[in-house]
């Protein structure tokens, strides 16, 4: 048995809900009716999170300590996690092998900037209104379109890399932003993920906005979008961290238009001497990212908190 | 029938089409930028690949016609691909569920702390997934020397006498591998369900608790998976694209070829035939047998967890 059904408690007489709410079976009345959470039950969960969370937070306590480690300590046998006497000289040395870079560096940050901003944006937009009708509207073709989506997902990407190459040629966008971003539109895991959340959303919610006149391109915008605030957030941090993970590979070939990804590994090739800047280089790699993800993340679950869209 | 009745027939099956476009005007006018890409971009390029599976292909000459050859060598005739396919096999049965529990476990431990507490501790989990070094710590810990931390712990626990070559002794490989896609495998799914988990009505909870739903074990089993559902759908089906596919880690910490191919997945046979010895048709027969085997398993996975609640 599951609970689909919901309980409208506004609807009730407000008399009844008076002495509901005294029995502490609604909400909002003096002393608020607590979820059944055991003493040991919470122990037990924080004890194992304690253990599982020091092995998770491993990569990130290490990027962190070797940026911040001197050329002797990076070499040191036996290696150390932590460093001993911190220092920001990686960075200085990162700097200036920037400034010596043959392009200028502020270009790989307009380029990285461009693609992975409309890479993400356009995807969000894209696959989030592809995934509305799919998920709410009846059309003929809509379950076959569905399962080509997810399908497509069990194809290995590494072949399809030779075939999607040509048809970047025969279209003309080779060597382009373009290359880059057209095909990260279209990735196949954002519209399954924003089909499955909007599935959830009550039907009746549109139909009192179609009654009340509103078209779809308005529904979609003002009541679908808002509603599944925790799953576009969640498809960006996706979608940013496989664009921002991007070289520009097989389609870039001008210096001029190759994100900062692939100018930051370019200065890690240079082997012994450049150690302390690839560890500078490793941890912005991985700082970006991070601080969207918290961005994101805290706006997530700050939805619940303020949204009384769903009662 | 006459000519002019099939006309008209024809015509009225052509109109009929129509309005149909037209009535849902809407909807098709939503779905079009992304499907047209989606064409472009991958129904293209996959339906490109099926049909060099029955081609050889060396990306210099062009693809010739070689019918079934490549597939009948590659199920009767290619001894790794049976070692690469069993070894995806146990990734698939042992780190699939049991990264899924755990991806949803976790999601759901975390979504009992405080707001401002979730955030901190989803990036501690997500942590693997995001830093990019993984691999790098992995390597310092499995080092097969005295240095490497795995080793050393040993030796001080007197446990071993002398270092393990952890990535270089066939019968540590897979075990090693599997331990360590557990430890990333809160990925995709991990923050799909944590997302969900937001989307869960805080009424429902109210609900069943006057039904008699009496602890938070009760509550997860009939109230917050069933109100999931459309996740943990997702979930499945990241869960069995991820490990059909390992292969990353196994090239990163045993390389490719792996010792005696201890450590071959189907995907590493993949990336074997198709970037070193440039098969793509034989490369893309791998990518067929494997796009069938998961559609096969996502096919069993969505029947099962139509169940969940029940």
């Amino acid at each position: 048995m599951a609970y689909n059904a919901q309980l409208d408690t506004k609807r009730l007489p407000p008399k009844l809900q008076k002495k509901l709410r005294r029995q502490r079976i609604l909400p909002g009345g003096k002393g608020k009716r607590k979820l059944n959470r055991s003493m040991a039950g919470n122990t037990l969960l924080f004890v194992l999170m304690g253990i599982c969370g020091v092995f998770m937070v491993l990569p990130l306590v290490m990027i962190i300590n070797n940026a911040l480690k001197p050329l002797d300590e990076l070499y040191q046998f036996p290696p150390r996690i932590f460093v001993r006497n911190p220092t920001l000289e990686n960075f200085s040395d990162l700097f200036v092998l920037m400034n010596d870079s043959w392009v200028p560096f502020s270009r790989y940050i307009l380029n990285t900037f461009i693609i992975t901003g409309s890479g993400m944006v356009g995807h969000v937009i894209v696959a989030s209104l592809a995934a509305y009708p799919l998920a709410k509207h009846h059309f003929p073709g809509k379950d076959l379109l569905f399962s080509m989506v997810v399908l497509a997902m069990m194809f290995s990407w590494t072949v399809t890399q030779i075939p999607q190459y040509a048809i970047i040629s025969w279209l003309g966008i080779n060597n382009t932003y373009l290359a880059l971003i057209l095909p990260a539109f279209s990735f196949s895991m954002g519209l399954y993920l924003m089909k499955q959340f909007m599935e959830q959303l009550p039907d009746s919610l549109m139909e009192s906005a179609r009654i009340q006149g509103a078209n779809e391109w308005q529904i979609f915008w003002r009541i679908v979008m808002p509603n599944v605030k925790p799953a576009w957030l969640t498809l960006a941090i996706f979608q940013f961290q496989s664009m921002w993970g991007n070289t520009g590979g097989l389609f870039l070939r001008d210096e001029q238009l190759k994100p900062l990804q692939y100018a930051l590994q370019q200065i890690t090739a240079g082997g012994v001497a450049r150690a302390g800047a690839a560890a500078a280089v490793t941890f912005i790699i991985a700082a970006v990212p991070v601080t969207f993800f918290l961005i994101c993340q805290s706006s997530i679950l700050e939805t619940m908190t303020t949204s009384g869209m769903k009662d | 029938m006459s000519i002019t009745a099939k006309q008209a027939n024809l015509r009225s099956q052509r109109t009929s089409l129509w309005t149909i476009i037209r009535r849902n005007k809407a909807s098709y006018l939503m779905i079009a930028p992304y499907f047209i890409l989606f064409f472009f971009f991958t129904v293209l390029p996959v339906l490109m690949s099926i049909l060099l599976s029955f081609t050889y292909y060396n990306m210099l000459e062009p693809p010739e016609f070689v019918g079934w050859a490549n597939y009948v060598k590659l199920l009767l005739d290619d001894d790794i691909f049976l070692i690469s396919l069993k070894n995806t096999m146990l990734f698939a049965v042992i780190t699939g569920p049991v990264s899924y529990m755990l991806c949803l476990i976790f999601a759901w431990i975390i979504n009992e702390f405080q707001p401002k507490m979730r955030a901190f501790l989803t990036l501690i989990f997500y942590a693997p997934s995001i830093c990019g070094n993984a691999y790098m710590v992995w390597n310092l810990i499995l080092t097969g020397d005295r240095y490497g931390y795995l080793n050393g712990l040993l030796m001080n626990l007197d446990i071993i006498n002398e270092p393990i070559l952890w990535m270089q002794t066939e019968k540590y490989i897979m075990p090693v591998l599997i331990v360590v896609q557990l430890w990333l495998s809160l990925g995709t799914g991990f923050l799909s369900f944590i997302a969900g988990l937001q989307t869960v009505d805080k009424g429902m909870y109210e609900a069943a608790a006057i039904d008699g739903v009496r602890n938070r074990w009760q509550e997860l089993w009939y109230v917050t998976l069933p109100a999931m559902k459309p996740q943990l759908m997702f979930g499945a089906v990241m869960q069995i694209t991820q490990s059909f596919a390992v292969a990353d880690i196994s090239t990163n910490l045993a390389g490719n070829p792996s010792v005696n191919y201890a450590g071959a997945t189907i995907v590493t046979h993949l990336l074997d035939y198709g970037s070193t010895r440039l098969d793509m048709g034989y490369a893309s027969a791998i990518a067929t047998i494997l796009f069938l085997l998961m559609v096969g398993t996502n096919k069993l996975v969505q029947r099962f967890l139509r169940r969940v609640g029940e």
